[in-house]
């Protein structure tokens, strides 16, 4: 099934500055994979993300998701299959309530009332947050603002979940939580992250982004084990993987 | 705290306002976004003399206030931080425009005077018609109403651009201002050569955001038009008001309400 697959040729970009985001960029993601993009600040993670929705146009190159290359012409059947969860939530949440919020996605699909109704009620549900659904979105706590702007996503019933640092902002518990509530999804998921530890919990594979290319592609379990590979790119092994510094001292004086 | 923030707050407060149940809230946001455009035609129809014949005008925003159960003081606040623009507009009227317009007795009234009053009586009326709308309806459904009305999508997009940029500027201002005073010798507000960086930065800063606000709107397949969660429902209280309103508008631009109402009131006493 050619469905859910979300593939780049030789992406690149351009910031109308003149900023090169993107040097060309290829992989292919099937469906049902979950894949972490890891790269230090300014790698391009999040630039390469805006091209799965089609918020930013390939320069040069193509990206196509399912059967679609992504282009001007595409962008509403591309916006439906892919859901994207925004680095800063208070991005994404702009309506008075989290229910209009989560409602503003399925509306714009021209969804019949009852079947809104419905999917606002499941995707909060989905996320642990059905009893923050007339509350004010700015009012909210990181944790809760992050689970509502997942939700607005989930409203769309989208096939893949792309997601910039769902983890940034959070304290270890909200953390830990999110980390249990995203293994639970079906979804073929695209997570960026420098968070490697979350990347580990989550992702079989990992694409890390280096200066706006690929410098490696592959298992996670063998790529965030790679010392010399991380630290080339910028990046530090998970804090899972590092050692326990009190095990090591005491090894040591053995 | 700032006045920006107080503003911000309130801007709030009119959305929660707007979501308890009143006889204005529950008519039809169409025949409110309507009528107050009625009626800001009406206000701004009048001549730059003629105060005394838009004092009538006064009863409608005094209707919606009372019916619509929102606290004066909540308007009184907005008024008032708006009003050094209306001012900023009416300042020069007295100086430029001193010819006799009326006499009261002995003193003679300049046109610059009048105008100026006039200005400002205007701004009033034409800021407490908007709240009071926003405040019994709420930000958003106003502009699903415009859309519904036939305003351009582009239009209802800048709307709702709009709200959110006060929100962002609020807090970024709030967010830079603390971190100045925190970083400033004697923990004083900011110099005017600073306030024009963070000024300049708020602006970079806002921008940004709502760039990126537009582009989580347009992920969740946003094309201009809003569609609402409550369908929009007209009813004969709807047509009531609207041409209640209307009448009332219109006695009061061509029917010398003014005139009429004193007189009923010098028969009365
Ligand atoms: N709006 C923008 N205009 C110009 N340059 C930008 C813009 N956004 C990001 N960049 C630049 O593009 C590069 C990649 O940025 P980004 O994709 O945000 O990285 P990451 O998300 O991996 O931290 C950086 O060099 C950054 O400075
Ligand atoms: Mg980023």
């Amino acid at each position: 099934m050619s469905h859910h697959i979300v593939e780049a040729a030789d992406l690149e970009y351009s910031y109308p500055d003149g900023t090169p985001a993107l040097k060309g960029v290829s992989f292919r993601i099937e469906h049902g994979e979950s894949v972490g993009i890891v790269g230090a600040n300014g790698a391009g993670k999040s630039t390469l993300l805006m091209h799965l929705n089609g918020c930013l146009l390939a320069g040069k190159g193509t990206v196509r998701v399912g059967d679609f290359p992504v282009t001007g012409q595409t962008l509403p059947q591309v916006r439906r299959s892919v859901g994207t969860v925004f680095q800063d939530p208070d991005d994404q949440l702009f309506m008075p309530t989290v229910e209009e919020d989560v409602a503003f996605g399925p509306l714009n699909m021209h969804l019949p009332p009852a079947e809104v109704e419905s999917r606002v009620s499941a995707s909060l549900e989905s996320v642990n947050a059905l009893h923050l659904r007339k509350r004010p979105p700015y009012k909210l706590s990181g944790g809760e603002k992050r689970a509502a702007a997942i939700a607005t996503a989930l409203s769309m019933s989208p096939d893949i979940l792309v997601m910039d640092e769902p983890t940034s902002g959070l304290d270890p518990r909200a953390r830990r939580k999110l980390i249990g509530l995203l293994a639970g999804f079906m979804h073929t998921k695209i997570i960026a992250s420098h968070d490697l530890d979350m990347i580990y919990a989550l992702c079989g594979r990992t694409i890390v982004l280096h200066e706006g290319r690929v410098a490696a592609d592959g298992p996670t379990a063998s790529i965030l084990a790679n010392h010399d590979l991380l630290a080339g790119c910028g990046l530090e092994l998970p804090l899972s993987l590092q050692g326990c510094p009190v095990c090591a001292n005491i090894k040591k004086a053995e | 705290m700032s006045r920006i923030d107080v503003l911000a707050r309130d801007m709030e407060s009119l959305d929660l306002l707007a979501s308890r149940d009143t006889p204005v809230r529950r008519l039809d946001p169409r025949a409110k976004a309507a009528v107050t455009a009625m009626f800001l035609g009406t206000v701004v129809s009048f001549g730059k003399y003629e105060i005394a014949e838009m004092t009538p005008l006064f009863l409608y925003p005094a209707a919606i206030l009372a019916l619509g159960q929102v606290p004066a003081r909540v308007l009184f606040r907005y008024l008032l931080f708006a009003s050094p623009f209306a001012l900023l507009a009416g300042m020069f009227n007295p100086v430029l425009d001193r010819e006799t317009a009326i006499s009261l007795g002995a003193l003679d009234v300049p046109g610059g005077w009048i105008s100026f009053a006039s200005i400002m009586l205007r701004f009033m009326l034409t800021v407490s018609a908007v709240l009071l709308l926003l405040a019994c309806t709420g930000y958003v459904q106003v502009c699903a109403a415009l859309g519904r009305l036939g305003a351009p999508r582009i239009v209802i997009t800048q709307f709702l651009l709009l709200h959110r940029y006060m929100f962002i500027l609020s807090d970024e201002a709030a967010r830079m201002t603390r971190a100045h005073m925190l970083r400033s010798r004697d923990g004083r507000g900011p110099g005017i050569r600073v306030w024009a960086s963070l000024a300049g930065h708020l602006l970079l800063h806002a921008h940004d955001r709502g760039s990126r606000t537009h582009s989580a709107m347009l992920a969740r397949g946003f094309d201009g038009s809003l569609p609402s969660l409550r369908a929009f429902r007209w009813s004969w209280a709807d047509t009531c008001f609207l041409a209640g309103c209307g009448g009332f508008f219109v006695l009061a631009r061509f029917g010398n309400l003014a005139e009429r109402l004193g007189d009923l009131m010098g028969f009365a006493v």
